[in-house]
């Protein structure tokens, strides 16, 4: 039996620990390719995590009558199927925002991110804590593409959301809204995350030093067996 | 239970159940989307013909082709969609030309994949007002850097040379079709 840990932290590993963009680097091909507006990119994380969210409760529910010679097979069907639906209520209600992401959403079938979440965690635990899993890897998801969407729309037409916010004498940059400026957003950021995470691991690990000085070992061994 | 029976068992509900749903949500989504295609057309069809009050369909032209009459009964031009190759793939437009096939009345583009912020000009109203009252005969030429001097040549954008003239050609090939379609009768 491995260790639970606590159902916030079910939900905020996805957040931010374990991000699919920032930490994991999965289900890049959609993010590099819807995010050219912070609405495309919103709109993206939302039907991913919908798919997520949804697959995630149903799979973990019959996780135990799945045979686990068909699981990968059951899980894509059961997938596909959510994302289908996706589709057609975008197609219906949505078509500007469809006809933007274009076959992004029918591809959100092969999204890593999701497949990965099911065989990695909604197949062994229960519905409460794979909704709380699917819920933070997809906030997680749509928090880093709605970063992206923006960062791009914002350098490269002047807009976000649509709305004029750069002055007109800002000479939009071309190339953000282009492939190579999905590459270097998402690599600057991905710069930036790594920069603070590893900042704060040190400051932990310094904290635990100089903690140690401070009281001796004899101390913080009685310390850590309390605990 | 024996493993085999359930493998089947499993996946056959799933795929039964997932079916299922699917046909309920696209009984419900079919009608929607129809309807939206159909106000897109409509809507375009009246944005290159603004003078237009009714359309109709015209049938076995092998493209997409409507006649738009103004309150009068006389036909006030048609409508014609039509498609062709862009620099990077298919450039789908809507233009609007008069009854007498001889001058473009407006011109939208629909869909394109150009090259954001260059080939996308294409469907800016800087470069689609030119086709206004344009002549197309014997056909549309382009001119670049220069103003255009004659009634039937428009100017190619800057940057996007490419999906400029792929703009004029797909219209030349269309009006090509109909005229073709006109002396067979087909437009009767």
């Amino acid at each position: 039996m491995k260790k639970q840990v606590s159902l916030s932290q079910e939900y905020l590993k996805g957040v931010w620990k374990n991000n699919p963009i920032l930490v994991q680097l999965l289900g890049l091909c959609p993010t590099l390719a819807v995010t050219v507006t912070a609405i495309n990119g919103l709109a993206m994380g939302l039907a991913a995590t919908f798919v997520l969210v949804m697959s995630s409760l149903l799979i973990s529910s019959i996780r135990k009558i799945i045979p686990p010679q068909v699981r990968i097979a059951s899980f894509i069907v059961i997938i596909a199927t959510f994302v289908t639906i996706v589709d057609l209520v975008m197609k219906a209600k949505f078509p500007d925002l469809s006809k933007a992401l274009g076959p992004f959403i029918p591809l959100i079938v092969v999204n890593c991110v999701i497949l990965g979440r099911q065989e990695a965690f909604a197949s062994k635990n229960n519905p409460g804590r794979a909704f709380l899993d699917a819920l933070g890897m997809g906030s997680g998801f749509t928090m880093a593409l709605l970063i992206l969407g923006s960062i791009r729309e914002i350098i490269g037409s002047r807009t976000i959301f649509g709305l004029q916010i750069m002055p007109d004498q800002f000479e939009p940059w071309l190339i953000m809204i282009l492939p190579p400026g999905a590459f270097l957003t998402l690599g600057l950021i991905l710069g930036l995350s790594n920069f603070y995470s590893i900042k704060k691991a040190r400051e932990e690990h310094e904290s635990i030093i100089s903690h140690y000085k401070r009281v001796g070992r004899e101390e913080l061994i009685e310390e850590l067996e309390v605990k | 239970m024996n493993k085999v029976v359930q493998m089947l068992l499993v996946l056959t509900g799933i795929g039964i159940i997932s079916g299922g749903l699917l046909a309920t949500v696209d009984n419900w989504s079919d009608p929607l989307i129809l309807a939206n295609k159909k106000a897109e057309t409509e809507a375009a069809i009246f944005r290159v013909l603004p003078e237009g009050n009714s359309y109709e369909s015209v049938q076995n032209t092998g493209f997409e082709l409507y006649r738009v009459r103004a309150k009068n009964p006389e036909a006030i031009g048609y409508a014609i969609v039509y498609e062709g190759n862009g620099f990077q793939g298919k450039i789908r437009l809507i233009c609007g030309l008069s009854a007498d096939l001889e001058k473009i009345l407006a011109l939208e583009i629909l869909e394109q994949v150009e090259t954001p912020g260059l080939g996308t000009k294409i469907t800016e109203s800087f470069f689609t007002e030119q086709f206004k009252q344009l002549e197309v005969k014997p056909k549309i030429e382009w001119v670049k850097g220069v103003e255009p001097s004659k009634p039937n040549e428009i100017q190619a954008i800057t940057g996007a040379t490419i999906s400029s003239k792929a703009v004029v050609s797909i219209l030349n090939n269309g009006i090509e079709q109909m005229r073709k379609l006109r002396d067979s009768g087909g437009l009767k």
